[in-house]
């Protein structure tokens, strides 16, 4: 058993927390969500230099032949620096569908997203599914030699940027069957999509798909969404983790500065307990972050969604605990948008209900028998 | 003991009731229940309609206009304005200043501001906290100094809610420095549009625009503008606050959140059904609900305690109604976003009328991320939680 990083992983790690720390100040990142597009074209480019772009394709699809690690180390400097690229959605979501979907998509696309020439969005949430990926109500036709699809997707990240999306339509079978759900790829030019600031000051849109005319990339999809959904996990919760680090370390420091009454109030004791309780939320989250790459690679598909649940579900009552006590141990200043501790707690709040929040998992795997089995 | 209200007070009720959906402008009623702060129209509007009822001032001396209600009238009124929802009479001048100056101020000035108080012409912000001074609020620097007949303001005062509004701010402020802290400050009354004075918002972390940090260069005010004795301004506080934290178990206001989650978790699908028939969200709720009910018993049994008591202190079981008040308020809150699912992440600004013309969203999810996020702030003011727990520790643990 080994923890530690090898020394590639640790290279990836620092230049991507060097390239953070150079481009994502506190200012840098307000201008960044004020600009058009809500986030920064420099920094895109500077992701498809340091490859990371690209990082998670096979090599002879001209990517760089990452793993879920990897991904998963830059999500958490991702986490730290608060980064509004569409990162997440072009190569965790997207990506994820582009590995596994036929060679001539691969070839055709992955040289473009490393080069930061293509993002990717995912469309799924509808107005009834809620948490549930098989609840799909948007329909997909064959037409011609093709298919069309027709419906609305809701809080597709960064959807109002994205080149082609990724959709899940259903072609057969009733509303909420496990069965008869299409993965699809539509050109953006066939969408409408309309943004609009999420509250973590993040992106995302509303897309509106009329008769589109759409690639076929799985027909029997909704194994294909869990595998690519299961991964997206994994990076959320490195995601998370990362969050939380700077908010519980952002307390700390401020309760050491912070005077009142005539000394430091990190002296007293009931404050120290709090910070105490934030780092055993967060070291269980860490943990929970390890276990979320092991459980994304399982191969039986219910073991990985037992395993995807119960991380989303320590993640979460972590995030929770931290993000609101980071609030309330720095008092006022960290209500404020000028302060950034309160910028993670959003962000937290956010990656908690992505792809379900804590209580839609732990109904999820307590309905699944849980983790541990009576002999 | 008999814990039922009186016949009398079931009358009460439903005429106070009767009363504001008479009274109550429509569109200030559905603006609170899409759960937005109302504007300063809204508040103003509504209070001078409740002046005219003789209602604005429950606390108040019938001498200074108030209705002359017994506790447990004033705990029904407050309770069924929560509930309608409609706007609570303006809390910096019904129960900050106003009784502050009915209890330590002069003649002169209860004339000269009482009536306008409780009209709503002068709308008041509270001038207590300052950078340095939070918790620790007797730590503050903010000085006035005596010249000739005038109080001459220098300092900060920070976290000044809604100053963008006000027409007076009540000033805690240091007179004199060499005292023990608690023994150097004074109670001052300050016009906002003074030369000197210059109000800077501060944006909170949903967006909103609420709070002010409040310069002041040199700011003269009349020596008349003081409020009780010269130094002596920390018993107005210490009498400010304790009402304050009173005003906090928000008993109305949390069942009126509760019937809106209800109302939304109908409406929202989980699992292929409407939320509300969810067994684990119902739970949840009903968990809310049944602390509601016992926090709901405790200010009634405060009520009846303080009906009997003599003096006029500040009880301080409100320590108990503060911490339990804000928690409850903020668990619904976090239900009600939790309630949208991922329809909670579209960023409403909560002060402007988004019309929603693409449809981004089910309109009622609009904002309620945005509350979760600002109501963390609850557990912050009017005395921190941990500061109440302190002042239980001391005041009745006896630790
Ligand atoms: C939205 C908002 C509106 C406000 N409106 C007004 C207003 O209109 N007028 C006004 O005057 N003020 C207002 N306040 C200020 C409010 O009263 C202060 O924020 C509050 O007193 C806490 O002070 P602080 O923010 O400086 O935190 P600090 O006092 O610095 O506290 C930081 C943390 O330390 C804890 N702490 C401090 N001392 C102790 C102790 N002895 N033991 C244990 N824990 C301790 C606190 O509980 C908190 O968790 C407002 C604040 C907010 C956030």
């Amino acid at each position: 058993m080994d923890f530690d990083l090898t020394e590639d992983q640790s290279l990836l790690a620092d230049s991507v927390r060097k390239m953070f720390a150079d481009g994502y100040g506190f200012e840098q990142r307000k201008a960044y969500i004020k600009s058009a597009e809500g986030w920064s074209t420099a920094m895109w480019a500077q992701y498809a230099e340091l490859g990371l772009l690209g990082l998670p394709f096979a090599e002879e699809d001209g990517g760089f032949g990452g793993g879920l690690t990897d991904t998963c180390l830059i999500a958490e400097q991702m986490g730290k620096a608060l980064a509004l690229e569409p990162w997440f959605s072009t190569v965790v979501l997207g990506g994820g569908f582009l590995r596994r979907a036929s060679a001539e998509l691969r070839r055709e696309l992955v040289p473009q997203v490393a080069a930061g020439e293509c993002k990717l969005a995912f469309a799924q949430v509808e107005r009834q599914s809620r948490y549930d990926l098989f609840d799909v109500a948007t329909t997909a036709k064959r037409e011609g030699g093709g298919w069309v699809i027709t419906g609305r997707k809701g809080m597709v990240l960064h959807g109002d940027s994205a080149d082609r999306f990724f959709v899940t339509a259903r072609h057969a079978g009733g509303q909420r069957d496990h069965g008869g759900i299409g993965v699809f790829m539509v050109e953006a030019k066939h969408a409408t999509a309309r943004g609009f600031r999420t509250v973590d000051g993040g992106r995302a849109a509303e897309v509106e798909f009329d008769k589109a005319h759409a690639i076929l990339v799985a027909e029997d999809g909704l194994p294909m969404v869990e595998a690519v959904v299961a991964e997206a996990i994994a990076a959320l919760a490195f995601e998370a983790v990362g969050c939380m680090d700077i908010a519980h370390a952002m307390t700390l420091d401020y309760m050491k500065t912070r005077q009142q009454f005539g000394k430091p109030i990190s002296s007293f004791q009931a404050l120290q307990h709090r910070a105490a309780d934030m780092l055993v939320a967060l070291e269980q989250a860490r943990s929970m972050s390890f276990f979320a790459v092991q459980a994304a690679a399982d191969s039986d598909a219910d073991e990985r969604r037992r395993g995807a649940s119960a991380v989303k579900v320590q993640i979460g009552r972590s995030a929770r605990l931290v993000g609101q006590q980071s609030i309330q141990l720095h008092g006022g200043i960290a209500m404020t948008m000028e302060y950034a501790c309160g910028h993670y707690f959003k962000r937290l709040t956010m990656n908690d209900s992505l792809f379900g929040d804590a209580d839609h998992h732990i109904k999820a795997l307590a309905d699944d028998g849980g983790l541990v089995k009576a002999a | 003991m008999d814990l039922n209200f009186s016949a009398e007070e079931i009358a009460f009720r439903h005429e106070v009731r009767a009363f504001i959906d008479a009274s109550l402008p429509a569109a200030t009623r559905a603006w609170l229940v899409a759960g937005k702060s109302p504007t300063k129209a809204m508040v103003v509007e509504w209070q001078k309609i409740l002046n005219a009822k003789g209602w604005a001032v429950p606390e108040w001396p019938v001498q200074w206009g108030g209705p002359g209600w017994s506790a447990a009238q004033k705990y029904i009124f407050r309770e069924e304005l929560q509930m309608a929802p409609a706007p609570s009479p303006l809390g910096f001048n019904v129960n900050m200043c106003g009784p502050v100056i009915i209890a330590f101020g002069t003649e002169a000035q209860k004339q000269r501001f009482l009536p306008r108080m409780a009209n709503l012409d002068d709308w008041w912000c509270q001038g207590f906290s300052e950078p340095g001074a939070g918790s620790d609020l007797a730590g503050l620097k903010c000085r006035a100094v005596r010249d000739g007949n005038e109080w001459v303001i220098n300092g900060q005062k920070t976290w000044t809610t809604l100053a963008q509004h006000a027409d007076w701010i009540f000033l805690l402020c240091r007179t004199n420095p060499e005292a023990k802290k608690q023994e150097g400050i004074s109670f001052i009354l300050c016009p906002m549009n003074l030369p000197g004075i210059t109000v800077r918002p501060i944006i909170t972390i949903e967006g909103g625009h609420e709070v002010n940090e409040v310069f002041f260069d040199d700011v003269r005010v009349p020596v008349e503008n003081l409020v009780g004795e010269e130094n002596k301004g920390w018993d107005c506080a210490k009498y400010l606050l304790g009402n304050e934290r009173f005003g906090q178990a928000r008993v109305g206001a949390s069942r009126e959140r509760i019937r809106r989650l209800k109302i939304i978790a109908r409406e929202s699908m989980d699992g292929g059904r409407p939320l509300i028939e969810d067994p684990d969200f119902r739970r949840q709720m009903t968990e809310i609900e049944v602390e509601l009910k016992a926090l709901e018993m405790t200010v009634m049994r405060v009520i009846a305690q303080d009906m009997k008591r003599a003096d006029s202190k500040p009880n301080p079981a409100t320590s108990v109604l503060k911490i339990k008040g804000t928690e409850i308020q903020q668990g619904v809150s976090e239900m009600l976003m939790k309630a949208a699912g991922p329809y909670a992440w579209v960023d409403g600004d909560p002060d402007e009328e988004g019309s929603n013309e693409w449809d981004l969203a089910p309109d009622w999810a609009f904002g309620l991320a945005g509350t979760y996020f600002n109501w963390r702030k609850q557990s912050i003011y009017g005395g921190s939680n941990e500061i109440q727990r302190n002042i239980m520790a001391k005041a009745f643990l006896g630790l």
